[in-house]
């Protein structure tokens, strides 16, 4: 898992990492890793995290690791700058990437890896980790690249 | 057993609005714009503003029932309501809320409105100024995907993509709504026309299918409207509107939280029309003007797609300017500018446009329309619409 300058310039809000509900993430992600709620009851994967399983009602949510990879759902290219961190920054690209192995759950993130990169639905993608260590407290963000 | 419906039992008696303002320009603060609406809807429905004994409103709205209450001296309050969500999803379910409300006997003459001063307040074009961001937005926020747009823009690249719909079908959208505010003097777009090369010129919002022109504007005014029982509407000054169906929600998990509903590329109307329209007793081959609020334009195509009045494979070709302009258009849309072009009030404008179609005093009037439809904010959940008719649909 390689590392990458920050997609975005710094300013912009700060994940809160420590709520009970979505902490293991956020501290799975600081190592290099992708956790996600996986239900006890039925097996299943479930993102965003929240307290109950939609298919079964469990409440005995667990967190696995999932591989990195997936796949572009759908994308989008803000220009116009909604927060003044981004002021004069330019365009940058959020992807929608699906997860197969982990039941299609989605994610969001940045799209990264250079002006090559042209977002495309159905493109194959793996996680870039991109940790903000000059943050109190320091935090890792989920961005994506395109394989292949 | 008796049917469980709203159809043809409460009406709109009334309807009122403030001027409308661009952002930040209102003379008036945003308690004393709802407060005119209030007042000029209560007489257009020749009632005295101390009888309505209700109000109904939407979008975490700040004028709060309760101060309207005691700033009108209205006699006594029966009926108080906000519907959750914010924008505009709420603006047929506040409407139905205030027909609910007089239909069940809980309150005899209620107010739906909504009122909005967008220099007094925050706006809401902007993203999030907190430094943390919190719950769901912790894995949104960071990734710089923070306004309304940006949350709904990849449910409108997946549908069109998928579906190979071009650009110029939400560019008809548009178009039809600054068209129809040239000739309204409410219009806060009066006088501002737009055609196909000042669309295309204009800058990206958002790429690949939010220019500037596909993108609501921010405004500062208040409307309403007056809704009483349906027998009560009969000895009122203007020909009832009556209600014929109204529907609120959202399908399966379409708040699934970031981004994971299920069918996500959807304005989440589904099964939101198919009540709508089981409630009305018609179907969209019926409708004879159409208002459809577009806090953007792809958001309009979804909600058009999910009432059955568009098909996506006919997008392309039946989203045309002159298929969507009064009076002759095989599918009259936002006639009189809509939230893009006459004013942005999350939709009440929509509402009371709708009205004026079916008692025939609209600026941009479609012939003897019988059944108007108002969709309400897509994309956001819950989600509302709802269908009006006159004495002769009944
Ligand atoms: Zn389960």
């Amino acid at each position: 898992m390689s590392t990458t300058k920050h997609a975005l310039p710094p300013g912009l809000p700060a994940p809160s990492t420590e709520e009970p509900l979505s902490a293991p993430y956020w501290k799975a992600a600081r190592e290099g890793r992708l956790l996600v709620q996986k239900c006890q009851g039925c097996g299943r994967h479930q993102w965003g995290p929240e307290w109950i399983c939609h298919r079964c009602h469990s409440f005995d949510l667990d967190w696995v690791e999932v591989k990195p990879r997936g796949s572009i759902y759908s994308w989008e290219t803000p220009h116009h700058p909604v927060h003044p961190a981004l002021t004069g920054h330019g365009p940058y690209t959020i992807v929608l990437v699906e997860l197969p192995e982990a039941d299609n759950i989605r994610m969001i993130g940045n799209l990264v890896g250079g002006s090559g990169a042209e977002p495309r639905i159905g493109a194959e993608v793996e996680a870039v980790f991109e940790p903000h260590d000059e943050a109190s407290p320091p935090y890792t963000l989920v961005q994506w690249r395109i394989v292949g | 057993m008796t049917e469980r419906t709203l159809r043809g039992k409460a009406a709109i008696a009334g309807i009122g609005e403030t001027t409308y303002y661009k952002h930040g320009q209102s003379p008036d603060a945003e308690f004393k714009l709802a407060l005119k609406a209030v007042l000029a809807a209560c007489a257009d429905a020749g009632i005295d503003p101390r009888e309505v004994d209700g109000f109904a409103t939407y979008g975490n709205d700040r004028s709060e029932a309760t101060r309207l209450a005691a700033a009108l001296g209205i006699h006594e309050l029966r009926f108080s309501n906000m519907h959750w969500g914010g924008g505009g999803g709420g603006v047929a379910a506040a409407v139905a809320n205030a027909a609910a409300a007089v239909h069940s006997g809980m309150a005899n003459c209620v107010i739906a409105f909504r009122s909005l001063a967008q220099g007094q307040f925050a706006r809401y074009g902007k993203g999030a100024q907190a430094p943390m961001a919190m719950g769901e937005d912790a894995f949104l926020w960071p990734y710089g995907l923070m306004s309304p747009a940006q949350r709904f823009a990849m449910k409108i690249t997946r549908f069109m993509t998928e579906n190979g719909i071009r650009h110029e079908a939400l560019r008809a959208i548009a178009l039809a709504s600054y068209h129809h505010a040239q000739s309204n003097p409410r219009a806060v777009m009066q006088g501002r026309p737009l055609d196909e090369a000042k669309y295309d010129s204009s800058r990206w919002i958002i790429e690949p299918f939010h220019r500037l022109f596909d993108c609501c504007q921010e405004n500062d005014g208040a409307a309403a409207v007056l809704v009483v029982p349906a027998d009560r509407a009969k000895d009122l000054p203007h020909p009832p509107v009556y209600l014929l169906g109204a529907a609120q929600g959202g399908h399966h998990r379409s708040a699934a939280p970031v981004h994971n509903a299920p069918h996500y590329a959807s304005a989440h109307f589904p099964t939101v029309a198919r009540n709508l329209y089981e409630m009305a007793k018609c179907g969209p081959g019926d409708i004879d003007v159409l208002q459809a609020y577009e806090n953007f334009t792809g958001g309009v195509l979804l909600g058009l797609v999910e009432h059955g009045l568009v098909k996506p494979e006919e997008a392309n070709e039946f989203l045309v300017k002159e298929n969507l302009l009064a009076p002759t258009g095989r599918m009259p849309l936002n006639t009189s500018g809509g939230n893009l072009a006459e004013c942005y009030m999350h939709g009440l404008e929509l509402v009371n446009e709708a009205v004026r179609q079916l008692r025939r005093t609209a600026i941009n009037q479609v012939p003897d329309p019988e059944i108007a439809m108002v969709i309400g904010g897509p994309m956001v959940t819950p989600v509302s619409s709802l269908i009006l008719g006159t004495e002769g649909t009944l």
